[in-house]
């Protein structure tokens, strides 16, 4: 029979980590075939000019303000999303010793990543520009 | 009357005579209109009445007579001959359950969780009988009804890889029957209940593999009811940061 006692509950972290996976899962499935389209296809095509792609261009874009934040964005998010389901993956092919580790590794990696591009990012925006824009 | 035979290999387990299970070859008479579990009742009756099998209603009601057919979770009353034949068809019983004997397994894990969720209308206040019934809207019925569709036939949790790893996972049908409390208008329950949900046994244990949704014989889509219910717990995250309890 069931206990009548009230048993005690803990609350998971979870919510945190798939809010992350699912929005860089969302820009994953959105807009990685996109890039890959316009970079691997359309550019080495000729289909699109590859001058709106040159180095000066992506940078010029890359240290606006809204523009390292779009670029924060798309590398940040689906590194949260990858890393996460590395770390459910590695417990569905029953890899279970040191899942705290495993956690730390995981979404540590995911965060230094996110905290090295936001650095250079940063970095970025506030060095002199070189082209003179 | 009808020449054809079908094959049908019976993974047998008697706990009192057999170390371990082995399977058990059946030759039966094949027509088209005879489901899995008519098959098991003509081998009980004719050819070995030693095996056993749970069933009741024999109409995708009772939910009783889950069992895997060639690996996949069905309902032995709602699988037919006709979508193997000629190929031989295996039974086993249902998967990540114990087995009691033959294709019956032991369900008591999968109760306890379905009474672990508060399965009843926790009202807000007792209402006296003279205070006449609850009144619903259409609207407010479809935000539950197909959650309550659930014969607690198991085949979800034989489907669930979750389960199989690490039964603590509270599983499919009970979490979608905990949605379907929890979304009813009558029901003032959710605060209690959303401390199952938000734990990592809870809806967390989840990774929307979905193969419940797919085997379900009721279309309940339990997998639907556990992403619902992530959003409430994230959302439910959320207020707990400003206002722990
Ligand atoms: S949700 Fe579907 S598969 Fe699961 S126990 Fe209920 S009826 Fe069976
Ligand atoms: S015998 Fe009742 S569901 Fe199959």
């Amino acid at each position: 029979m069931s206990k009548t006692t009230e048993k005690t509950y803990k609350r998971s972290h979870e919510p945190v980590f798939w809010g992350l996976f699912g929005a860089g899962g969302m820009l994953t499935a959105f807009l990685t075939p996109v890039m890959i389209l316009i970079t691997g296809l359309l550019i080495p095509l000729g289909i699109i000019d590859q001058h709106y792609f040159s180095y000066e261009k992506i940078h010029g874009f890359a240290t606006t303000w809204y523009g390292s934040v779009i670029v924060l964005v798309l590398v940040a998010l689906p590194f949260w999303h990858t890393l996460h389901r590395i770390f459910h993956a590695l417990h569905d092919i029953g890899i279970n010793r040191g899942r705290d580790w495993q956690q730390v590794i995981c979404y540590g990696f995911a965060f230094a990543v996110s905290v090295f591009v936001f650095t250079l990012l940063l970095q970025m925006l506030t060095a002199p520009s070189l082209f003179g824009f | 009357m009808s020449e054809l035979t079908i094959e049908i290999d019976v993974l047998r387990y008697r706990p009192e005579m057999d170390n371990e299970p082995f399977t058990q070859t059946f030759e039966v008479p094949y027509t088209a209109e005879m489901s899995i579990l008519e098959a098991l009742q003509y081998i009980k009756d004719h050819l070995d009445s030693t095996v056993s099998f749970r069933w009741s209603c024999r109409m995708a009601i009772c939910g009783s007579c889950g069992l895997m057919v060639n690996s996949v979770p069905k309902l032995g009353c709602k699988a037919f001959l006709r979508d193997y034949y000629p190929q031989k068809i295996s039974l086993e019983p249902l998967a990540n359950f114990p087995i009691e004997r033959d294709l019956v397994v032991v369900m008591d894990d999968f109760i306890k969780k379905l009474e672990e969720i508060k399965p009843y209308i926790i009202p807000e206040k007792e209402k006296c009988l003279s205070e006449g019934t609850y009144q619903q809207t259409p609207e407010q019925m479809a935000k539950f009804k197909q959650f309550s569709m659930c014969i607690n036939c198991g085949l979800c949790y034989a489907a669930c890889p979750q389960y199989a790893l690490d039964n603590k996972f509270t599983g499919p049908a009970a979490l979608a029957l905990l949605a379907r409390y929890n979304r009813d208008s009558r029901d003032n329950g959710e605060a209690e209940r959303m401390k199952i949900v938000n734990q990592e046994e809870g809806v967390w244990g989840c990774t929307f593999v979905g193969y419940c949704s797919v085997v379900c014989p009721k279309d309940v889509d339990p997998a639907a009811a556990i992403q619902l219910l992530k959003v409430e717990s994230s959302k439910d995250y959320l207020i707990g940061m400003f206002k722990p309890d």
